[in-house]
């Protein structure tokens, strides 16, 4: 889970151009600041999911979500903070490795899960997946190493089944 | 099915969603469209600028409550266009904004007169459509109108490539516009358990001040905003944005808050334990400091947008709903409630505030400079707060709202929000267009009036009877006094040499006068409101005049400067 002043929202939108902008323009437009934001095609091809990471107070929050509201090609906004449910983050990490230290960079990979996407002579890319404190680990861990780049997907969130009832969708928002 | 081109069903579409007329200016991109309107019934008023057009759409809406409609080409058409645009959004307007685009293939080429106008206008548009495929066309103006007129108003824009209008195609009518992820009707009528709530909190109020909105106006509320005041005896103040839709004559009339609102309301405001937000959303004019705004009262808050609520101020009460359906709700639920509390000590010390601080202002001495207030309340007495004002932006703007007595909704037009100074002609047009059988009074400042000065061209060619008065004191006035009391006097490029007005307008068609003396003002003003030509009245007034009181900028709204003595 994320930190208490962290929040996940999923946002259903319409999958038309210049939708992305919009929320970007509201976003930079309204002064606040984001962590991540991931975007794809939904089980309905006509709509799109964005989750969306923010950080800041419950009021900045509760602003955020009914600016979004506000948008006319906005369909839902979920707060999943408000509820259990289940995050995941993509990374690419390229560890520096030598001779010496590439079997422990292997042995960290493995026992993070972790996949081995390229092998070269000085370095190797990891694919990890995972929660936020699950990335946070792997990036402490592969410090000492050197990380030359990394690369995150943004995290993407899902309800777990029973959800709680001050879940709220854009019907009932604000109320 | 007939085909039809692509611009024929822009302009069927305009005549189906009952558009009488419309402001634009023609240009490459929108000349298929022209071609259209060229055998079209709807009315086209050629503007000289098109931010005029954008202007005048925006002044026939506040004077009509209709959806207004403007047209300009790609490019620098449309960019023209923004300032206006941004106005209408600011203070929740309806209007249609058409513009041009270049040819689809063309798009994102950097092609002649080509501009982003989605992007450009994005954050200050309700939204906006970019039609790629003339098959769309007809449902995109549908919900261009449904989306600008519905929940709260505001404007929406519509790029038509000129492909697009030229393109022919089968006309499909939408009778109905769904649109899932834009359901206002869903908070019409605001929720019981709140409006229940708040029922309690009016009847158990000793204190209670009624801060109505530009959104009752919006709402067309003006009956049901009265007989709720009526119903619960309350003070009633409203911002600009809502000036007449209370009668100022009627003794439970506080007049307008804020910065420059009186003395006596302001302290209402400040010491009152009920505040009912009726469509206004606590604007930093109105509150000053929020930190220290009305800090002993329960808040009661109406408003059609969520996203008001809680912005700026915390509030026990929201109510999110239509103003005249919410206000319908608590008025049956008050007319069945036989007791009331007394809010007699109530009245007593507003009535103290009053009487220790009444609005005014020192009239000229015999022989001195012609004070801006008195033209104000001359003209309030000959029109009898009839007339429809629309004014620029700046001391003239605030002299209007304190000066002259306020009783019919939708006749005070103004730029509250954006501040837009250039807005008072262009809007006074569109008024006149839509209020035809109105008297019109275009109020302006020497500063402002310059800005959009081509539309008395338009205001000609129509031959519109309306009259501008331009309280011309030489200078930027509102900056002068900001200087003055903030600034150490430093009057930084505030003084502004005006034209002779009198002399453009003639130049332009229209008949002008300049008068320096208070004794001219009412056999001038007497003699203009009475014929049908369009009027420049040039009033050279005290350039030392400021308005009072003023809340100073990071203060409480009980903190004001009441004058300079």
């Amino acid at each position: 889970m994320p930190a208490p002043n962290k929040h996940t929202l999923s946002v259903v939108v319409e999958n038309k151009f210049g939708v992305l902008a919009r929320i970007a323009t509201i976003i930079a437009g309204r002064g606040f600041n984001i962590d991540s934001l991931a975007v794809g095609e939904t089980e309905d091809p006509t709509t799109s999911r964005m989750t969306i990471v923010f950080q800041g107070d419950e009021r900045t929050i509760d602003q955020v979500k009914k600016q979004l509201n506000r948008l006319v090609d906005v369909i839902t906004v979920q707060d999943l903070t408000k509820g259990e449910f289940i995050d995941r983050e993509l990374m690419l990490v390229r560890v520096a490795v030598t001779a010496k230290s590439r079997a422990e960079v292997m042995d960290i990979a493995q026992s993070l899960k972790a996949k081995v996407d390229d092998v070269g002579t000085r370095s190797l890319v990891l694919q990890i997946v995972g929660d936020t404190a699950k990335i946070r680990s792997a990036l402490e861990l592969l410090k000492p190493y050197g990380i030359q780049e990394i690369v995150r997907t943004g995290r993407i969130a899902m309800a777990r089944e029973v959800q709680p009832e001050n879940t709220k969708t854009k019907a009932t928002s604000g109320v | 099915m007939a085909k039809m081109k692509g611009a024929q069903i822009l302009t069927e579409c305009l005549k189906r969603e009952g558009v009488d007329v419309l402001f634009g200016y023609p240009g490459g991109a929108n000349l298929p469209i022209y071609d259209a309107l060229y055998d079209s019934p709807i009315k086209h008023v050629l503007v000289r600028h098109e931010q005029g057009a954008a202007h005048m759409a925006d002044g026939y809406a506040r004077a009509t409550g209709k959806v207004g409609v403007c047209l300009a080409t790609s490019g620098p058409g449309a960019t023209n266009l923004v300032t206006g645009i941004a106005t209408a959004f600011m203070d929740s307007i309806p209007m249609v904004v058409i513009t041009g685009q270049v040819r689809t293939y063309l798009i994102g080429n950097d092609a002649f007169q080509e501009a982003d106008v989605c992007g450009i206008t994005r954050p200050i548009t309700k939204h906006n459509f970019l039609v790629k495929d003339a098959a769309q066309l007809a449902r995109t103006i549908r919900e261009a109108f449904y989306i600008a007129g519905t929940g709260k108003p505001g404007p929406v824009l519509v790029d038509i490539p000129v492909d697009v209008s030229q393109a022919e195609v089968d006309f499909v009518w939408p009778e109905k516009v769904e649109l899932r992820g834009y359901k206002p009707h869903r908070f019409y009528d605001g929720h019981p358990i709140q409006v229940d709530k708040a029922l309690a909190l009016i009847l158990g109020a000793k204190r209670p001040v009624i801060y109505v909105g530009g959104g009752a106006v919006m709402s067309n509320a003006t009956a049901e905003v009265r007989e709720f005041a009526k119903l619960t005896g309350a003070p009633v103040t409203t911002t600009c944005m809502a000036l007449g839709i209370y009668p100022e004559s009627d003794p439970q009339s506080l007049r307008m808050l804020g910065m420059h609102g009186a003395a006596s309301t302001n302290y209402a405001v400040q010491y009152c334990d009920l505040l009912i937000n009726v469509g206004a959303r606590f604007d930093d004019r109105v509150t000053g400091t929020v930190a220290t705004f009305s800090p002993k009262s329960k808040k009661i808050h109406i408003d059609i947008d969520p996203a008001s609520i809680n912005k700026s101020i915390m509030v026990d009460v929201p109510i999110i709903g239509d103003v005249k359906r919410v206000l319908a709700v608590l008025n049956t639920a008050l007319k069945a409630e036989k007791k009331r509390p007394d809010l007699s000590d109530w009245w007593d010390q507003i009535h103290e505030w009053q009487k220790k601080h009444p609005l005014t202002y020192q009239p000229s001495k015999p022989g001195g400079k012609l004070k801006p207030q008195y033209v104000l309340e001359v003209l309030s007495e000959l029109t009898k707060g009839k007339c429809l004002m629309t004014t620029d932006v700046g001391q003239h703007q605030m002299w209007a709202c304190q000066f002259y007595r306020w009783n019919q909704p939708r006749t005070y037009i103004t730029s509250g929000g954006l501040g837009t100074m250039g807005y008072g002609l262009p809007a006074a047009i569109g008024a006149q267009f839509g209020r035809p059988d109105e008297r019109v009074i275009c109020l302006s400042g020497d500063g402002s009036f310059v800005m959009n000065i081509q539309e008395l061209a338009t205001a000609v060619d129509h031959k519109l009877p309306i009259k501008t008065i331009i309280l011309n004191n030489g200078n930027l006035g509102m900056v002068r006094q900001w200087q003055e009391m903030f600034y150490k006097r430093r009057f930084s490029h505030s003084g502004i040499r005006p034209p002779d007005f009198a002399m453009v307008a003639q130049g332009f068609g229209a008949r002008g006068v300049r008068i320096t003396k208070p004794e001219e003002v009412r056999p001038t003003l007497e003699k203009i409101l009475k014929d049908d030509d369009c009027w420049v009245v040039d009033a050279i007034c005290d350039e030392d005049e400021k308005v009072f009181p003023i809340i100073p900028p990071g203060k409480a709204i009980d903190e004001m400067i009441m004058d300079m003595a």
